[in-house]
């Protein structure tokens, strides 16, 4: 990699980036408002004080809907690409010394950023609720919400290279709302029959949601659910390294 | 502004652009010196684009070099001394008319400063207007103003009025014009001859990809205005009619007899006086149709 790879990556972008997803409001209520919504909708029904793990269903309840608020926030950062090459934008920034590789990274840094917003939200509200888990579980399994939401940050770039739309969030929302149905994260796996559950641990959402409540459950699949997080990771990100040196190739 | 070693502008030899089967650009010569004016005049799908796009370095020639201030395209963009106003796109609608130069300023190493920028491009009463919200004139000095960022040598836009209002055309050239005055190089695109004519120290026509004159607004304009004298004369022959002082061509259609030449007065004069000439009709040749004479199909 040579010192120009990442030649024009600056603070100012990153900050104008945050701005612009502030000012989205559709954005703002996907990411920020109804993760916390389903999670007091979810979270607070009949027999959410039964013990799961070192804690309680609320708080089991409450790491699922952290994790789809970070998978959210990560896509629509990533996705934002879609908008920004349907406005030209792109274009415009060959004309700069931006590298194309400045320009993901800033993408991904800001989809971090998002999702942490997002996740610490949804934590924060549960602080109020009845969720109960040790205080090192709070946070460990926050880190991980977040963390493994960077998939779908990779999932976000690659739809947003690969649709053409303006508004490819209105397809992924409701694409991801599946997704976490597919993978066990608003259902428990073990309310699925043989078939399902076996389909669900081959979706993308199963690996996130099994890792970030691993520190509550212990419940033993873990090396699936890395094996899973790494695998989409790949199949995402290559997908987006793929349609990303197409965009840019001089021709 | 940085200093380069060369007085040359851009430098385009031998360059063709084929997609497939279509000659967007078929065999361009051109040298542009620094501190031009020069305008890039065609018809549309005459390859201004293509062309642009080649030696911006969104695109690479299929053969012939490319040269911009003595660099390659891509290097002479990234170093800040080349920057375009496009056509259409390249702005963010919800980004503020300030962020949206503040952002770009960031990409650079060494920008002008954001205030001074906005209030070359006569944006400086509007840098809080979100960018969806500015006209399209307004818009467009949005694209000058992101081209003014890091101070370039040469500026190329890219049918920059398309689309503008009368007014809104009149206060963009003043923006541009401005700028001129302090030595930059400026290359712009356009369909619109009158732009071409006063803003432009040279005139480039291309058509079909190919440059078909090159010259000052005036010498174009001596290449293909003059006006046209039409007349029912019977049994006029073109010898007798080419030899009538003025006349540059004579064309005869069963009585009628069409001929051409700059000074139509003495023409007409000639036509009243020494021969049986009648039904007598001057029609100009304006600088419209001198383009399309130039740029036609039929030339």
């Amino acid at each position: 990699m040579s010192s120009s790879t990442f030649r024009g990556l600056n603070p100012t972008m990153l900050e104008i980036e945050l701005r612009r997803v502030l000012r989205n409001k559709r954005t703002a209520i996907f990411t920020l408002i109804m993760p916390v919504v389903l999670f007091e909708v979810f979270g607070s029904s009949q027999g959410t004080s039964d013990k799961v793990g070192d804690g309680n269903v609320t708080a089991y309840i409450l790491i699922s809907m952290a994790v789809y608020g970070a998978m959210l926030a990560a896509t629509a950062a990533g996705a934002s690409v879609s908008l920004e090459r349907a406005a030209g934008w792109s274009r415009q920034l060959r004309l700069t010394p931006l590298a194309p590789a400045a320009y993901i990274t800033a993408k991904v840094l800001s989809a971090l950023v998002i999702s942490a917003t997002s996740v610490a939200v949804v934590y924060l509200v549960g602080t109020t609720s009845k969720a109960q888990m040790p205080t090192s579980t709070w946070f460990q399994t926050a880190l991980l919400a977040w963390v493994c939401s960077m998939v779908f940050a990779a999932f976000g770039l690659f739809m947003g290279y690969l649709l053409p739309s303006e508004n490819v969030m209105q397809a992924l929302g409701p694409g991801l709302a599946l997704m976490s149905f597919a993978g066990g994260l608003f259902i428990p796996l073990s309310q699925y029959n043989d078939v399902f559950r076996a389909i669900a641990k081959v979706t993308p959402v199963y690996g996130v949601g099994e890792l970030a409540r691993y520190p509550l459950v212990h419940d033993g699949r873990l090396a699936g659910a890395i094996v899973n997080v790494v695998t989409w990771t790949l199949v995402f990100g290559i997908g987006a390294a793929m349609r990303f040196r197409r965009d840019t190739a001089r021709v | 502004m940085a200093t380069t070693l060369t007085d040359t502008a851009i430098e385009l030899s031998g360059v063709t652009k084929h997609y497939g089967e279509v000659h967007a650009v078929d065999g361009i010569d051109l040298t542009v010196r620094r501190g031009e004016i020069l305008a890039f005049l065609g018809p549309n799908g005459a390859g201004k684009t293509t062309t642009i796009d080649m030696v911006l370095g969104l695109s690479v020639p299929t053969a012939g070099t490319v040269r911009v201030l003595g660099s390659k395209p891509e290097e002479a963009v990234a170093n800040g001394l080349v920057s375009a106003v496009m056509q259409s796109g390249g702005l963010l609608k919800d980004l503020t008319v300030r962020e949206t130069v503040r952002l770009t300023a960031s990409f650079f190493p060494r920008p002008r400063p954001v205030e001074e920028v906005l209030a070359r491009a006569g944006l400086a009463d509007i840098g809080d207007r979100l960018v969806g919200k500015c006209s399209g004139g307004q818009q467009q000095r949005l694209r000058f103003a992101m081209a003014l960022v890091p101070d370039p040598e040469l500026i190329i836009l890219d049918e920059p009025t398309t689309g503008m209002d009368v007014e809104g055309r009149r206060e963009f050239w003043a923006a541009i014009r401005e700028d001129a005055a302090r030595g930059r190089t400026i290359v712009f695109a356009t369909h619109y001859l009158d732009e071409a004519d006063a803003y432009a120290d040279r005139i480039v026509l291309v058509r079909r990809g190919r440059v078909v004159a090159d010259g000052t607004s005036a010498e174009i304009k001596a290449m293909a205005t003059g006006r046209q004298v039409r007349a029912t004369l019977p049994g006029a022959r073109v010898p007798d009619l080419q030899a009538i002082p003025g006349v540059e061509s004579a064309e005869v259609r069963g009585d009628t007899i069409l001929l051409q030449g700059r000074d139509s007065d003495m023409i007409a004069r000639h036509l009243l006086t020494q021969t049986e000439a009648f039904d007598l009709e001057v029609t100009s040749q304006n600088l419209e149709e001198a383009f399309l004479a130039l740029t036609g199909d039929g030339s």
